[in-house]
């Protein structure tokens, strides 16, 4: 038990420092992270000219809303993220294959270093700009800042099996770019990355609320600004770690099957 | 009866291939990668492990290593059935395929080490044991620190020869692991992997493409070709099966017309100097040499032995090989 823990945590080290390795990308990154928190911020708070309230956030819970969402992007990275449908097509996933521990479990560990470099260097940085120039709200009980951390790590998790999903179509089909960018259309707006999942019509909103999208970012954005608090943290939490679940067990199983159509197979 | 550490037979690999005839048809051909292959390898043994592009070298090494199932056939690798125990036989062997990169890229090599080393839950002594032997031999020092990404192909494939083995392999499986080095470097890993034969009893399984490695390397060798097992056995008794004729080279003191001794032909002259083919088994090198410096004055001479490549590649060829079923050299 120990021995898989410290194992895991390797890999977490590693995976963190696979992309310290890359100081420039981050540079470049927080840029346009903070560029687009100021467009959507602003355009946010024209929308507050006309109402003080929109789906239960005012003005200053919108805002920050979207730096809180900012920081979060590259942290959960939805879309964009290949590595295991790479190797699929390399066939370096066949080196995967004769590791005495499960690839999703080592991918898993390295994930989540990498998210922790993410929170840290992508970030904290554009979020700390934006509260400089907007009335972002912080959290004021240490209770909700690790609500919020606990939630945050979740997300990541649901979001690490939903990547895994569309990684896995490369078993079967070169073509993952295709899913990857569906996976994201979707994503992106039931998430409630763009807007709010409250700000939606209800019907949409009913909708987004039956998908996992949710518990990949507005779950902890909502911790974060308050619209989520009390005793509904803990239901919110107790969500995200069934989707964990659900799409854990989903990622695991279509994971070992493309593995055994490979095995079966050739590749 | 005791069981060999790896035991095939009868193994058989059929691979479905599609082919693009028309806008909407396909043709459908059943390859047959590996073919009824039977052999077996005892502990401790260095096997090379040859055959022609296609012959289904890889294919094989991937049914040992549990990551490819087989249409027929049984294997099993150390007591155990790879592809149902993939991951128990995983902590078991150590597996260099050529051109797959089992470094971590982004990666100082050391770090990729440290991984490995949790991954196998290799104990903190015997990792700084091992890592300590593998630096020393590899000579990894100069660049354990690089990324992985910036190191030359012959850096790398020494760091990849100690990813497989910091984990005390008891097998290990060698797929191309010289391909692309230089010499030099070619020469650092056949010696580093003797003497983890020699000392550490590792039964090694190649499989190459480089027949210098066997010659260094194996003294037992698998032919392999369209999936067939063409021949088990002793390299040198190969070579005596197969190798061509020895030829003796002699310089002349002066250039003469092509020399007429017995048991001997000469295959061509240039100049003062003569190549004389002749069949090892029927004459010794010693009376040839008698039999030409009593008709000509020699000024030098130097005898060819046959090499594997020129063995190989006639059985290639198909001239020298059987009719039926594999060879079993001696």
């Amino acid at each position: 038990m120990l021995a898989s823990l410290r194992a895991d945590l390797a890999m977490a080290r590693r995976g963190y420092a696979r992309y310290a390795a890359y100081p420039g990308a981050a540079l470049a990154g927080i840029f346009t992270n903070t560029v687009f928190g100021f467009m959507r911020a602003f355009i946010l708070l024209a929308l507050y000219q006309q109402r003080a309230n929109i789906g239960g956030y005012d003005a200053s819970a919108a805002v920050t809303y979207v730096w809180v969402g900012q920081a979060l992007l590259m942290t959960v990275f939805m879309w964009g993220w290949l590595d295991i449908a790479v190797r699929i097509r390399t066939g370096d996933i066949a080196t995967d294959l004769v590791r005495p521990i499960h690839p999703l479990r080592a991918a898993l560990g390295f994930d989540l270093g990498r998210a922790a470099y993410h929170i840290v260097f992508r970030g904290i940085p554009p979020f700390v700009v934006g509260m400089a120039f907007f009335p972002v709200r912080l959290p004021s009980e240490i209770a909700v800042w690790i609500a919020f951390l606990v939630s945050l790590v979740l997300a990541v998790v649901v979001s690490f099996f939903f990547r895994v999903l569309y990684n896995v179509v490369g078993f079967w089909t070169t073509d993952v770019r295709g899913t990857m960018m569906l996976g994201g259309i979707i994503a992106n707006l039931f998430s409630g990355f763009l807007i709010p999942v409250s700000f939606f019509p209800d019907w949409l909103a009913a909708i987004a609320r039956a998908t996992p999208f949710p518990s990949i970012v507005q779950t902890p954005i909502d911790i974060f600004v308050g619209t989520v608090s009390g005793p509904a943290i803990v239901g919110a939490l107790v969500t995200q770690i069934a989707w964990a679940i659900a799409l854990g067990l989903a990622a695991r199983w279509t994971f070992d099957l493309g593995v055994r159509r490979l095995v079966v197979q050739g590749g | 009866m005791t069981m060999a550490l790896i035991e095939v037979e009868g193994l058989r690999k059929d691979f479905t291939v599609t082919r693009k005839t028309g806008v909407l048809r396909r043709a459908r051909a059943v390859v047959h990668a590996v073919d009824g292959l039977t052999f077996s390898v005892e502990r401790g043994e260095i096997v090379g492990y040859i055959g022609p592009n296609g012959a289904g070298k890889s294919t094989t090494v991937k049914m040992l290593t549990g990551i490819l199932v087989p249409t027929a056939g049984r294997i099993s690798v150390g007591g155990l059935v790879p592809t149902d125990r993939r991951t128990e036989l995983a902590r078991r062997i150590g597996v260099l395929f050529g051109q797959r990169v089992q470094l971590w890229w982004d990666l100082p090599l050391i770090e990729s080490f440290e991984l490995l080393r949790h991954m196998y839950r290799v104990g903190a002594d015997r990792y700084r044991e091992n890592l300590a032997t593998f630096r020393e031999l590899l000579e990894l020092d100069p660049f354990l620190g690089t990324p992985v990404r910036q190191l030359s192909l012959g850096q790398r494939v020494r760091g990849e020869l100690t990813a497989a083995m910091l984990h005390d392999p008891e097998i290990l499986f060698l797929d191309e692991p010289t391909i692309g080095l230089d010499i030099v470097a070619k020469q650092r890993v056949r010696e580093f992997l003797l003497r983890a034969n020699r000392e550490h009893g590792v039964t090694v399984l190649l499989t190459t493409h480089d027949l210098a490695d066997i010659e260094r390397l194996a003294r037992r060798i698998l032919i392999i070709d369209h999936g067939r097992l063409i021949y088990d056995g002793e390299l040198e008794a190969l070579k005596r099966r197969f190798g061509p004729r020895r030829v003796l080279v002699v310089d002349l003191v002066e250039p003469a017309p092509p020399l007429r001794v017995d048991g001997g032909e000469v295959v061509r002259t240039d100049g003062p100097r003569q190549w004389i083919a002749f069949d090892g088994d029927r004459i010794t090198a010693a009376a040839l040499i008698a039999a030409v410096t009593a008709v000509a004055a020699v000024r030098d001479l130097t005898l060819e032995e046959p090499e594997i490549e020129s063995v190989v590649r006639e059985i290639y060829a198909g001239r020298a090989r059987p009719e039926a079923g594999p060879i079993r050299g001696s």
